[in-house]
């Protein structure tokens, strides 16, 4: 009998895959679901809009009434009132940012106030009413200063979001769907099954990473089309190295999902060593704020952890236009994953 | 003509504390073109056997040459010309029988077209029905069409009927007996005495790792010295001693299942009559008597001296 391209080993396996994936809804709805809501939810969430009112309180008091009218038409604040006790539950709970207790005469008041000089919003209420209450009692301003507002392209925080939930999608869909698919097969006995027939070991690993790279596809021009319909996200560089570094991550990610799940066999210690891989990659990789916020002595192994380039590189070449020559040592960092990973699953690799 | 199979001293060993000797020497050779089943306790080294058989275990000590070739050297072209069902295997549920079938298919230089495969487990009107609609009869089926399916000269079934309902393993026979008949050779395991004295040219029985016997069933029956069995259950004032009827004249055994006694005799026309007599003698009633054909079970308890069901726990030590 001829072997038609279609009863290739290689071409079946693929397909049995791909059935699989597509007849579980749950797999479908985690992967490509799930990372647009998280993206239509945090987009809309932190819309990049003019600085609102601060919140501002200010303490009963004989003249709290009169402080109260004297910030009334100023638009940058938003005053209420309340006894001590209010204010200082109100500042815990982040109802207010500032609270203004007011002493002294009519004539001559005194102001303190009071607030956490570590919340960003806290400071810009108290250098706000600050100003407000100066010029009220007739300070003139020596300076001639006007505002005028700009934005660069790609400077918004969902500009920003969009590259670190792709690479959040590449991690999570090559880790749980090479992984989980796996170590499922050699518990059904599955894995044990092949082995007893002619089939390559390598026609199989190359069918699993294939499924991968097919499945992410969609996933990705879903968000990339879906963030720019939305929210106006664009990509300031070419498709194409878009194109490089997300196939690149898919490899490395489902190469790593293959080594998790080269000896688990049960389904809770391939889970284990997942949320083990994932969670430090989740914090420290930079998706959700930039991850230059740790301190300098973890920024080493924060560069080298493997999400870490596929997003900053996503990032550099959306965000800023950069060329390939310029995310070379993140794909230097992408590849050494991807090969050395792979490398390693396939000499541990347990078929029972 | 090399022999389907060929084991040579074979040892497992499991790693462990304490090591577990699950395989302690076993040489067996099965014919071309035979069905040779293997029976045993659980626990007894079956599985491990024959994983080893079919190239999914490592040996510890010795070898098993398949189709006159070894493992060592020519893996590929063995693999190409067996067909197995593990003990336990659960194939994809999402994936229909055809598809599972044809995936099979790919794996193999030569073989049959899926539905052929089909066709010879009978699961047509299946074809495109998902794994997971199919009953454990059909899912067992649609195993052994895997098996098939790359047209193997030698076939290897790990318990292949256990929990089916006498018509499943009915039809599963018929497959056995066909591929037989088309030139086979086929190595079974089963814990089911008929099943093995219907279907196998020979059988071994394994336990504790070893092979205690190994023999066509009716040969295996005839050693026994005994082809009959009186099987009686008595009444009366006390309970007579495990042994009742031990040493009457052509009375070779005697055991006892719960109230069933059964003596294992060559003649039972003079036997029966010393049987009743000492019946009398003691003043019991006989509230039951039969005859039967001694069969394979008998030679199985024979054996391994102990019930069907008890782990072989001597196998660990
Ligand atoms: N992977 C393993 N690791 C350690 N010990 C094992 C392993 N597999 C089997 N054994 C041990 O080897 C011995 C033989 O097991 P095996 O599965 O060959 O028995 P079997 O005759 O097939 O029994 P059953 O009738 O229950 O299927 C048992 O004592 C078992 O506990
Ligand atoms: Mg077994």
């Amino acid at each position: 009998m001829s072997q038609s391209w279609t009863m290739q080993p290689l071409f079946q396996l693929f397909l049995a895959r791909f059935r699989e994936f597509i007849r579980t809804p749950e797999a479908v709805f985690w992967s490509y679901v799930f990372p647009l809501v998280m993206m239509i939810a945090l987009g809309l969430a932190f819309r990049s809009e003019p600085v609102e009112a601060v919140a501002v309180t200010i303490q009963n008091g004989d003249l709290s009434e009169a402080t109260q009218k004297l910030l009334a038409d100023n638009k940058a604040v938003k005053v209420t009132s309340g006894s001590e006790d209010d204010c200082r539950r109100m500042l815990r709970a982040g109802q207010t940012e500032l609270i203004v207790v007011v002493t002294g005469t009519a004539e001559k008041p005194s102001y303190e106030f009071r607030y956490d000089p570590t919340r960003p919003g806290s400071v810009h209420a108290r250098n706000t009413v600050n100003d407000a209450l100066e010029r009220a009692s007739g300070r003139k301003d020596l300076l001639t200063t006007s505002d005028k507002a700009i934005q660069e392209p790609g400077s918004r925080y969902i500009d920003f979001l969009v590259p670190g939930l792709i690479g959040m999608g590449l991690m999570g869909g090559g880790v749980w769907g090479v992984g989980y698919a796996i170590v499922d097969m050699r518990i059904r006995q599955v894995l044990k099954r092949f082995l007893g027939t002619p089939m390559k070991k390598h026609h199989f690993v190359a069918a699993m990473m294939a499924s991968r790279m097919v499945f992410m596809i969609p996933e990705i021009i879903v968000i990339l089309l879906l963030a720019r319909v939305m929210f106006g996200v664009t990509n300031n560089g070419s498709y194409f190295s878009v194109g490089v570094i997300v196939l690149l991550g898919a490899i490395e990610f489902a190469s790593i999902g293959l080594m998790i799940a080269s000896r688990a066999r049960t389904l809770e210690a391939v889970a284990g060593l997942m949320n083990l891989t994932m969670v430090p990659m989740w914090i420290g990789s930079g998706i959700f704020f930039s991850a230059s916020r740790f301190p300098d002595l973890v920024q080493p192994l924060i560069k080298i952890l493997p999400l870490t380039p596929v997003i900053a590189s996503l990032r550099h070449v959306m965000q800023e236009g950069a060329t390939m020559v310029q995310i070379l040592p993140n794909i230097g960092i992408m590849l050494a994953w991807a090969v050395g990973t792979f490398v390693v699953a396939l000499k541990v690799f347990r078929w029972d | 003509m090399t022999y389907a199979i060929e084991c040579r001293q074979l040892t497992k060993t499991w790693p462990g504390n304490p090591p577990v000797e699950a395989v302690r020497g076993i040489d067996l050779a099965v014919d071309q073109g035979t069905c040779f089943g293997v029976l045993g306790p659980n626990g007894a080294g079956k599985t491990t056997t024959i994983e080893i058989c079919e190239g999914l275990l490592e040996a510890t000590s010795g070898e098993a040459l398949i189709l006159g070739r070894s493992w060592k050297t020519h893996p590929d072209e063995i693999r190409e010309q067996i067909g197995l069902s593990l003990q336990e295997t659960r194939l994809s549920e999402k994936l229909t029988v055809l598809e599972t079938l044809t995936l099979f298919r790919s794996f193999y230089r030569d073989g049959l077209d899926p539905m052929e495969a089909i066709a010879k487990v009978s699961l047509q009107e299946k074809t495109n029905a998902r794994i997971k609609s199919l009953s454990g009869g059909q899912k067992q089926r649609v195993a052994v069409a895997t098996a098939l399916v790359g047209n193997p000269k030698l076939l290897f079934l790990d318990e292949p009927t256990t929990g089916l309902d006498p018509q499943s393993r009915r039809d599963l026979w018929r497959i056995i007996t066909e591929f037989r008949e088309a030139g086979g050779t086929v190595l079974l395991t089963t814990h089911y005495m008929d099943e093995a004295e219907r279907l196998c040219d020979r059988v071994a029985i394994f336990d504790r790792g070893k092979i205690l016997a190994i023999d066509s069933p009716q040969k295996l029956i005839a050693d026994l010295g005994a082809e009959h069995m009186v099987v009686f259950t008595v009444s009366g004032s006390m309970d007579p001693a495990d042994d009742f009827g031990a040493g009457l004249p052509g009375v070779i055994g005697v055991r006892r299942e719960s109230e069933h006694r059964c003596l294992s005799v060559r003649e039972p026309h003079i036997a029966i009559p010393s049987l009743l007599a000492l019946i009398n003698q003691q003043g019991l009633q006989l509230t039951s008597l039969t005859t039967r054909q001694a069969t394979l079970e008998d030679v199985f308890v024979h054996y391994a001296g102990h019930g069907l069901n008890d782990e072989s726990e001597g196998a660990r030590r």
